[in-house]
C-alpha cells in the first residue's frame, strides 16, 4: 500500500519547490533588471545609458517637422541612440515635465516654451547651462536671436536654448487684398497704421468677400485673444500687465481699455466678429471667405494645404508709430530638467542633439517659425524662403508674456485674461466690465502664495 | 505489505494545539490571521492611510510641490480659500451635475437590458456579452473611441444627426452640449457592471412566482411591478449606492476627452483638485479641497447608510 501522505518519493517538497522557483525568478528578475524599464526604475539606473531621452509637445505640422528634424538626427549621428515623446500640448505637458523631474526621472532634453521656463527655472526644475559646455558644441550666445537670448537669462545665467520665436502675425489673403486695393505694386500688403486705415482696410476686404473682413479664433479660444490683446497694447507702450513675479497687476487701464473699446467696435461693426472658434475662423479664411486672418503663424502649413493663395507679414503697427512696434510672441526652447548624477558624457549626448536641431532651423523655419539660429536666419536661403521671412523682424520686436508662476502659455493667467478679452470681442462683455473681470480675477492669483 | 500511516505524534499534537489555544479553549486564529492580513495592511498604511493623514496635515501649510519640507504655516486659510473659490465650487456643482445625469440611466437601462436579456433563448451568452464587454475597457481606450465619435464633421454621432436632417452640435467643444457627450459616454461604458448585477438578482427569483402569478391571471406587466422591482429591491440599492459613490469619483472621462473645457465647464472636483496640487503646484491648498471634498463625501455616504439600516431595519 502506498503512503497516501508522500505519494511523491522526492525529496522535494511542494513548499520546496514553490521557494526554489520563487528564488530562480527574484535571481533572473535581478540579472535582467537593469535593462527594462521596471527593473531600471527599481533600482534607480538609468534606461540605455547611450540615449537621449527627448520629450517634446509638437502635434499637427509642428510634430510632423519635428520628426524629420529627429530622423536628421539620427541619420547624423547613428551612435547616439534617440527617444522620442510627444506630449499634449499646455498645462498636460508641462505637469508631466514637472513631476518626471520631481520623481528624478526626467528626460534628458524637453522642449519648454519660454515664457513657462521661467516658471521651471523659480521651481527649480531646470540645470544650468555653461557656457563652457556649450561653447564645446559651438553655441554661443552670439549665435542666437538676441531678445530671444536675454529674456530666457535668469541672473545672467542660462538655463534655455531659444529655438524659435513665434510671433503673432498677419495672414492676409492676396486676390482678395488685390481685388480691395491693399496691395502696393510688388504685391505686398500696404501697412496699416492707426485704427482708421486698419478698419478701413476691413471694410475694403468685406466689400469683396461679401463675409468677412477678418477672422479671427474667439469662440472656445483664450490664447489667441490674449495674443491680439498683447499686441496692440504693447504698441501703445502699456506697462506689463504682472510685475514682481505676478505679485502686482500693474495693467495701463486707460491704455487697455483703449484697445478694448477698439474691439467692440471691430465686433458691433462686423468687420472682425467674434463669432467664430478656432476651426471656424481657419476654414473661413481658408475658403477665401475673409480678407485678413491674424493667429501664430503656425498656420501656414494649414492654408499652404488648402492651396488658399496668401500671404504673410507682420502684424500691423496700428499704434505703435515708428518706434514703438510691438507684438505678442513666445518661443520654443531647449531645456535640460535637473538630474543628479548626469555624467559628462550624457551632457554632451543631450547638447550634440540640441546642436543638431538647431543646424536643421530649415526644416523648422518652414512651418513658419523664425529661427533664433543666427546662422540660419541670416543666410540667403532663409531670406529666400517666403512667406516666412516677410516677418522675420517680428522676432525682435517680440513682447512675451508677464514672467509670474501663473503666467505662460497655455496657463491660467492666458485662460483668465483671454476668456474675458474674448468676451469682450464677441460682445458678451462691454470693454469696462472686461477690464474689471480681468482685474478682479488676477488679484486673486496675485495675492495667492506663490509655490516657487 | 506495509501500511504506513501518518500518525501525529502525540506530544506534538497536544503542544501545537496548546499553542494555538486561547484562553476560551477553542483554536485562536488570531496571530496567523494577522499574519496573512499583513503584507495587504503594510502597504495600506503606507500608501493609502499615512499619505492621506500626511494630506491632513499639508493642509494647514501652504505645501509646495516643488519645494521640501511643509512651507509656511498657513491656519485655516487653505480651507478659507477654498470655501470662497468659485471655481472649486462650481467644479463641485460639475461632479454632482454629471451623477445626477447618469445614475437614472445607469440603473434604469441596466434593469431593462438585463430583463431582456434574462428572457433571449438562443444566444444568452453573446447579449451578456455585449451589454458586458465595454465595463472591461480601461478609461483612456473609451475616451478615445467616444472622441473619434464625437469629432466634429467626421464622428459616427454627427454623421448621424445629420442624416436626420439636425445640424449636429458640437458634441466636446460647446459648453452646452460637453456633459451630456460625457455621460452618455460613461453610460455606455460602465452599464455592464449594474447589468451584471442585476442578472444575478433575476435569477434569484423563484420560477415558481411567476408561474402562480400567471395562473391567477397576472399580466406581464403587472408581474413586472408586483414580483420582479419588488424582490430586486436589495440590487437596486446596491446599485444605486455603488453607482453613486464612484460617480462622485469621477476623473478619467473629462481629463481625457475634454480637459475639463471648454473652459473648465466639465471640470469635476477631483480634476480642479489635481490642477490646483500638481498643474499649479500648490499641494497645500489642494490637500485642503480634497479634505473638503472628503468630508462632503463622508457626508454623502452616512446619509446613505443611516437611510438602508432604518429601511432595513422596517422590513
Amino acid at each position: 500500500m502506498n503512503d497516501q501522505r508522500d505519494p511523491i518519493p522526492s525529496t522535494l517538497s511542494r513548499r520546496g519547490f514553490l521557494g526554489g522557483a520563487l528564488a530562480l525568478g527574484l535571481g533572473a528578475g535581478a540579472l535582467s533588471a537593469c535593462s527594462t524599464p521596471v527593473g531600471a526604475g527599481l533600482a534607480g539606473s538609468t534606461l540605455d545609458p547611450g540615449t537621449v531621452q527627448y520629450w517634446n509637445l509638437f502635434g499637427g505640422g509642428d510634430g510632423v517637422r519635428m520628426q524629420a528634424m529627429e530622423a536628421g538626427f539620427e541619420k547624423s549621428h547613428p551612435k547616439i541612440g534617440l527617444s522620442s515623446v510627444t506630449l499634449a500640448w499646455g498645462n498636460p505637458y508641462y505637469t508631466k515635465l514637472s513631476l518626471a523631474t520631481l520623481g528624478a526621472k526626467p528626460p534628458d532634453v524637453a522642449v519648454s516654451h519660454l515664457t513657462r521656463m521661467k516658471t521651471l527655472q523659480a521651481a527649480d526644475l531646470l540645470a544650468e547651462l555653461h557656457p563652457a559646455d556649450l561653447a564645446r558644441h559651438g553655441m554661443t550666445a552670439d549665435k542666437f536671436n538676441q531678445k530671444a537670448w536675454k529674456t530666457a537669462l535668469v541672473n545672467g545665467k542660462i538655463f534655455a536654448i531659444p529655438l524659435d520665436t513665434h510671433p503673432f502675425v498677419c495672414f492676409y489673403n492676396t486676390e482678395v487684398c488685390k481685388k480691395a486695393g491693399l496691395l502696393d505694386s510688388s504685391g505686398k500688403l500696404k501697412p496699416l497704421t492707426g485704427e482708421q486705415a486698419f478698419m478701413d482696410a476691413l471694410t475694403k476686404a468685406k466689400r469683396v468677400t461679401g463675409q468677412y473682413g477678418a477672422t479671427i479664433a474667439v469662440i472656445n479660444e483664450t490664447a489667441t485673444p490674449w495674443r491680439i490683446f498683447q499686441s496692440l497694447y504693447s504698441q501703445l507702450g502699456g506697462t506689463p500687465v504682472l510685475s514682481d513675479k505676478g505679485t502686482r497687476i500693474t495693467i495701463d487701464d486707460a491704455k487697455a481699455l483703449k484697445v478694448l473699446t477698439f474691439f467692440a467696435k471691430l465686433n458691433s461693426s462686423n468687420l472682425m466678429p467674434g463669432s467664430l472658434d478656432y476651426q471656424g475662423a481657419i476654414a473661413t479664411f481658408a475658403a477665401g471667405r475673409a480678407g485678413f486672418y491674424f493667429e501664430g503663424e503656425w498656420e501656414i502649413t494649414t492654408f499652404q494645404t488648402a492651396k488658399t493663395p496668401f500671404s504673410m507679414t507682420k502684424f500691423p503697427n496700428v499704434y505703435g508709430g515708428p518706434n514703438g512696434y510691438a507684438v505678442q510672441a513666445d518661443s520654443h526652447t531647449l531645456v535640460l530638467p535637473k538630474r543628479s548624477g548626469r555624467s559628462k558624457e550624457e551632457l554632451d549626448n543631450s547638447l550634440t542633439f540640441i546642436r543638431s536641431l538647431l543646424d536643421q532651423s530649415a526644416t523648422w523655419a518652414a512651418g513658419g517659425h523664425v529661427p533664433a539660429w543666427l546662422p540660419y536666419r541670416n543666410s540667403k536661403a532663409y531670406a529666400k524662403l517666403t512667406p516666412q521671412s516677410n516677418y522675420a523682424s517680428a522676432a525682435d520686436a517680440a513682447v512675451y508674456d508677464p514672467n509670474a508662476w501663473y503666467s505662460g502659455s497655455g496657463s491660467d493667467f492666458e485662460i483668465i485674461v483671454g476668456g474675458t478679452i474674448g468676451a469682450v470681442m464677441s460682445g458678451i462683455s462691454s470693454p469696462q466690465a472686461g477690464l474689471n473681470q480681468i482685474k478682479q480675477k488676477l488679484t486673486v492669483l496675485a495675492k495667492t502664495q506663490p509655490p516657487t | 505489505m506495509t501500511a504506513t500511516t501518518y500518525v501525529p505524534r502525540p506530544a506534538e499534537a497536544a503542544s501545537a494545539d496548546l499553542s494555538r489555544t486561547g484562553r476560551r479553549g477553542r483554536r485562536d486564529d488570531t496571530r496567523p490571521g494577522l499574519a496573512f492580513l499583513a503584507p495587504f495592511l503594510i502597504l495600506y498604511v503606507l500608501f493609502v492611510i499615512g499619505p492621506a493623514l500626511y494630506g491632513l496635515v499639508m493642509s494647514f501649510f501652504d505645501t509646495s510641490l516643488v519645494k521640501s519640507g511643509l512651507g509656511t504655516f498657513a491656519g485655516f486659510s487653505n480651507y478659507a480659500e477654498a470655501f470662497k473659490s468659485s471655481d472649486f465650487w462650481s467644479s463641485m456643482w460639475h461632479t454632482v451635475w454629471f451623477t445626477i445625469l447618469t445614475t437614472p440611466p445607469l440603473v434604469i437601462l441596466s434593469f431593462i437590458f438585463a430583463v431582456l436579456a434574462e428572457r433571449a433563448t438562443h444566444g444568452k451568452w453573446f447579449f451578456r456579452l455585449a451589454f458586458f464587454a465595454p465595463y472591461i475597457l480601461p478609461s483612456a481606450t473609451m475616451a478615445l473611441i467616444w472622441i473619434w465619435l464625437y469629432t466634429p464633421g467626421l464622428g459616427l454621432a454627427s454623421a448621424v444627426v445629420q442624416k436626420l436632417g439636425i445640424t449636429s452640435p458640437q458634441w466636446l467643444g460647446d459648453p452646452n452640449w460637453a456633459m451630456w457627450s460625457i455621460a452618455a459616454a460613461t453610460v455606455w461604458w460602465t452599464l455592464g457592471f449594474n447589468f451584471v448585477l442585476y442578472l444575478a438578482g433575476l435569477q434569484e427569483i423563484p420560477r415558481e412566482l411567476y408561474e402562480s402569478s400567471s395562473l391567477d391571471g397576472a399580466t406581464p406587466w403587472q408581474q413586472m411591478r408586483s414580483i420582479t422591482i419588488p424582490l430586486l429591491s436589495r440590487t437596486t440599492t446596491l446599485v444605486i449606492v455603488l453607482q453613486v459613490i464612484a460617480l462622485l469619483k469621477v476623473f478619467d472621462q473629462m481629463y481625457i476627452m475634454t480637459s475639463g473645457g471648454p473652459n473648465f465647464s466639465t471640470r469635476p472636483a477631483l480634476e480642479y483638485i489635481y490642477d490646483i496640487g500638481f498643474t499649479d503646484y500648490r499641494v497645500g491648498y489642494g490637500a485642503a479641497a480634497s479634505t473638503v471634498y472628503f468630508v462632503l463625501l463622508l457626508i454623502v455616504s452616512a446619509i446613505w447608510f443611516i437611510q438602508t439600516r432604518r429601511a432595513e431595519r422596517s422590513t
